[in-house]
């Protein structure tokens, strides 16, 4: 303890909810990623449900006009920022280090302080409901977030949460980075890593990318709020459409960022279940890197109707006809892995399946509005959530629930009930397409989005009421599936290693991975290695440590630490004060906030990655 | 013991995929990202040039001579950052220990440039004799429209530029108080290892991966300096640049 400054005593095999808190262990903050971010998705899909019921016929009155656009607002922010994109790092954190034989991601510390400070960002979303949410629409376009229009603190909450998730998410993408590059098991090249941990690799490098842009537009709509700075006062000749143009620069990657985990899980579970190897694998990696690429070169594609002039609007319209190109490749290597395989119709092959269907006619709509002539005409009405809810409900909420079935052995060490699965997948196809499927029709005829009511004899009534009708079948499928993976991962038949004959290295190690991993790390011979050594392929492993050793394994593991919580419990703080930053109290809150944060940090970069007291009670 | 530990978590040696340090490729990918945030800033202020409605624009209240000397300062700070890092590689421990101080103090002579810089463009003030008023800009001349028309002998103006004065201010003082922040937390960054370094056995000739992080982000900012001092100082007053 000598060399550590702050003498509070480093937490030593906690357990319990201490466990928890402190834990720096990639499977257990995956776990707590997946279970918060799918709280989080039942939240938002409460706010759906709210908006259906208000839509459910016309000139209805159960929210008012206010409460609606806080709803539609906080829906869309919900489910992108708190529910596909932490699902996502759920997969990230549980999967990539088994999946390339590592024993933990590069920084466990800062993995765990993404998670905290993720939560910290998603709690501030949602606490302001009290007193009013944001209500700007999910891409807050100005002036509708100035202050002249939009007072209430409900904008600053969304601005703020956001930043807070922003730095929840980049150093998370970091830690994927760096773990994905200088991680890899033995003899486990680039183009040897499995599909699902290429993506990630890719949406990482995106969010690292992509992130600082919407973080430059956030500080400047603060400094616009609370300190009458004029980069979207017109009056003053500053641009809303400079708000759009740097939103999309980033929103658009960020479409690939909660799709390209999605195609990484769905090229997992396909191959697996038809029992050959992926088709064409180079293809799909290299065509996820250029999605990536070219997704920087379509943003504008979101502005067509602002009236950018025909030449920005014809480059756009070709880029994005050109992006659904690589997307297309995936979709057709997908249908040769199947081809001709031993099909197996488990829960997460079904899902699969639904994806690719699902995703297909969301990039059909998708490429429809490509073209800016056709997109004059959807811009704004139904026709758009309609494709956004193909492309991010049937595309990643599909493929999200294909990976939780298919890890469910892995992180609970239980099988969950087949017949259970698959009544649940077919509740929640035939609900998605009774829901979403008619906004394609009430949107060409002509409704726009975010209006609260209609009125009666628009031809919008029957479309809309069975739109609300199809949501009760979505709820009723997520009831199976919350029951199908909560009753059976305390009470399931224990599961095998492998249950699905699967090919890559998670499946190598007991269901629920030793806190360890591997025992032994692996020497990576080819692609699907765990395929190969199943079909008789020597399989030579080296120790993972020199030997002699703690609990009987040898392998020396990373200790918990308080430091990570401490420090995002400081971020959280301080941007609680900074929202309400008209009063003293708040201001007092941020600087105390900043001061816990910043202890957090001295102490954290200080404390050694090992206690040397504790390596010397061995 | 001491071998295991370093190849599982610590990433202070050789030991993994690429040979590459774990928190050096972090640093790395940091500052990429960082790239995207100047990289917007940046935008920003080329698409609001020459944008502003009113209010002083960039050659009434640049002064390139004054800005060139922080400048120069800060791009010293980098060299003494280098010997320091150099010094702390040779096991010259107290040449570490002088060069960063001389690199923080550099640091912190920009931020008073910046200080300077900021407050006497916020008092900025125009005194136009009206019957010799020379050469004017068109800021100057605006005042010079106003204030002359009525038969005064002097046309005045202490407005100053403000952020929020016009598109200039907002987006002059936003980037070039980020680069500042950054600045500023490079050179707490650097104290901290300054202090760091008196604690016995925490900073070494082989243990200087810290210092090697701190000397990227330093040399990072100061390049990003050089962007800024071209496109929003030189480029603003020398239209033809």
């Amino acid at each position: 303890m000598s060399t550590f400054p702050i003498s509070i005593p480093r937490p030593i095999h906690p357990t319990g909810v201490w466990g928890w808190i402190t834990t720096i262990d990639h499977k257990r903050i995956g776990i707590l990623y997946g279970v918060t971010a799918f709280i989080m998705f039942l939240s938002g899909g409460i706010e759906a449900t709210l908006m259906r019921v208000q839509l459910a016929g016309p000139e209805l009155d159960i929210v008012s006009a206010a409460v609606y656009n806080q709803l539609f607002t906080m829906h869309g922010t919900t489910m992108i920022f708190l529910a596909i994109m932490p699902l996502s790092a759920a997969f990230f954190n549980f999967v990539i280090p088994l999946q390339i034989g590592a024993r933990d991601v590069a920084f466990p510390r800062l993995n765990a302080f993404s998670y905290w400070t993720f939560l910290g960002g998603a709690l501030m979303l949602k606490l302001s409901w009290i007193g009013g949410a944001t209500d700007a629409g999910w891409f807050g376009y100005a002036p509708l977030t100035s202050v002249a229009q939009n007072p209430g603190t409900g904008i600053d909450f969304w601005i703020i949460s956001l930043q807070i998730l922003g730095v929840a998410s980049l150093a998370a993408s970091f830690n994927f980075i760096v773990t994905i590059i200088n991680m890899r098991a033995p003899g486990m090249t680039m183009m040897r890593l499995p599909v699902f941990t290429w993506m990630s690799f890719i949406t990482a490098i995106l969010l690292v990318l992509a992130f600082p842009v919407i973080t430059v537009a956030l500080i400047e709509l603060t400094f616009d709020r609370y300190f009458m700075f004029n980069f979207f006062n017109v009056a003053n000749g500053g641009s809303v459409v400079l708000w759009q143009h740097l939103f999309w620069v980033f929103g658009h990657p960020e479409v690939y960022i909660l799709i390209l985990p999605a195609m990484g899980i769905v090229s997992e579970v396909l191959p697996v279940f038809s029992k050959k190897p992926l088709f064409g694998y180079k293809t799909v990696v290299l065509a996820g890197a250029i999605i990536a690429f070219m997704g920087w070169m379509v943003w504008s594609h979101h502005m067509f109707t602002v009236g950018l002039g025909a030449v920005a609007n014809a480059v756009f319209t070709v880029t994005t006809m050109f992006i659904a190109v690589p997307t297309g490749i995936k979709v057709f290597n997908w249908l040769g892995t199947i081809w001709g395989g031993s099909i197996r119709f488990t829960t997460p092959m079904l899902y699969a399946l639904g994806f690719i269907a699902m995703f297909l006619i969301g990039g059909i709509s998708g490429v429809m509005h490509a073209v800016s002539a056709s997109d004059a005409q959807q811009q704004d009405t139904y026709f758009i959530p309609a494709h956004i809810h193909y492309v991010l409900f049937g595309g990643a909420i599909m493929a999200i629930l294909s990976g939780i079935y298919y890890w469910f052995p892995k992180y609970s060490g239980k099988m969950y009930s087949e017949r259970q699965g698959k009544i649940s997948f077919w509740l929640m196809m035939i609900g998605q397409n009774v829901t979403f499927f008619p906004m394609h029709f009430v949107g060409m005829d002509g409704m726009p989005r975010r209006i609260y009511t209609y009125v009666e004899g628009m031809g919008w009534e029957f479309w809309n009421g069975v739109a609300t009708g199809g949501v009760f079948i979505l709820i009723l499928g997520f009831l199976l599936v919350l029951d199908n993976i909560g009753r059976h991962w305390r009470n399931g038949e224990p599961a095998p290693a492998d249950p699905w004959d699967a090919r890559t290295l998670e499946w190598s190690i007991p269901s629920p991975p030793p806190e360890y991993n591997f025992e032994e790390i692996p020497i990576v011979k080819s692609l699907d290695d765990w395929w190969a050594t199943k079909q008789g392929g020597a399989h030579k492993e080296v120790p993972a440590s020199g030997g002699s050793g703690d609990e009987g394994h040898g392998i020396h593991l990373p200790q918990p630490s308080y430091w990570p919580i401490v420090t995002a419990t400081g971020l959280f703080v301080a941007a609680y004060g900074v929202v309400f930053n008209d009063l003293i109290i708040p201001w007092a809150l941020a600087a105390i906030g900043l001061i816990v944060g910043f202890v957090g940090v001295y102490a954290w970069s200080l404390e050694p990655v090992n206690d040397p007291e504790e390596d010397s009670t061995h | 013991m001491v071998q295991e530990q370093a190849v599982q978590i610590h990433g202070e040696d050789e030991d993994t995929t690429t040979g590459l340090n774990h928190r050096k490729m972090l640093m790395w990918a940091f500052l990429g990202s960082d790239c995207m945030f100047f990289g917007a800033l940046i935008a920003t202020y080329l698409v609001y040039q020459g944008k502003s409605l009113a209010g002083p624009m960039p050659v009434d209240v640049f002064d390139i001579p004054v800005t060139s000397v922080s400048t120069f300062v800060l791009l010293m700070s980098s060299m003494s950052m280098v010997l320091a890092y150099s010094a702390l590689t040779k096991n010259h421990l107290k040449g570490f220990r002088i060069w960063m101080i001389s690199t923080a103090i550099m640091g912190s002579t920009f931020i008073g440039f910046q200080v300077y810089e900021f407050s006497s463009f916020a008092n900025h003030h125009v005194d136009i004799t009206c019957s010799n008023p020379g050469e004017l800009t068109d800021y100057e001349q605006h005042i010079f429209d106003e204030g002359c028309s009525a038969g005064e002998a002097h046309a005045e103006s202490h407005e100053g530029l403000k952020p929020q004065t016009n598109l200039f201010g907002t987006t002059f003082y936003t980037l070039t108080g980020f680069h500042g922040a950054h600045v500023t937390l490079g050179i707490v960054w650097l104290l901290s290892l300054l202090l760091l370094s008196f604690k016995k056995g925490m900073i070494t000739p082989e243990k200087n991966l810290d210092v090697d992080l701190a000397a990227l982000y330093w040399h990072f900012v100061d390049v990003v300096w050089i962007v800024i001092f071209t496109v929003v100082y030189l480029f603003g007053v020398f239209p033809g640049f």
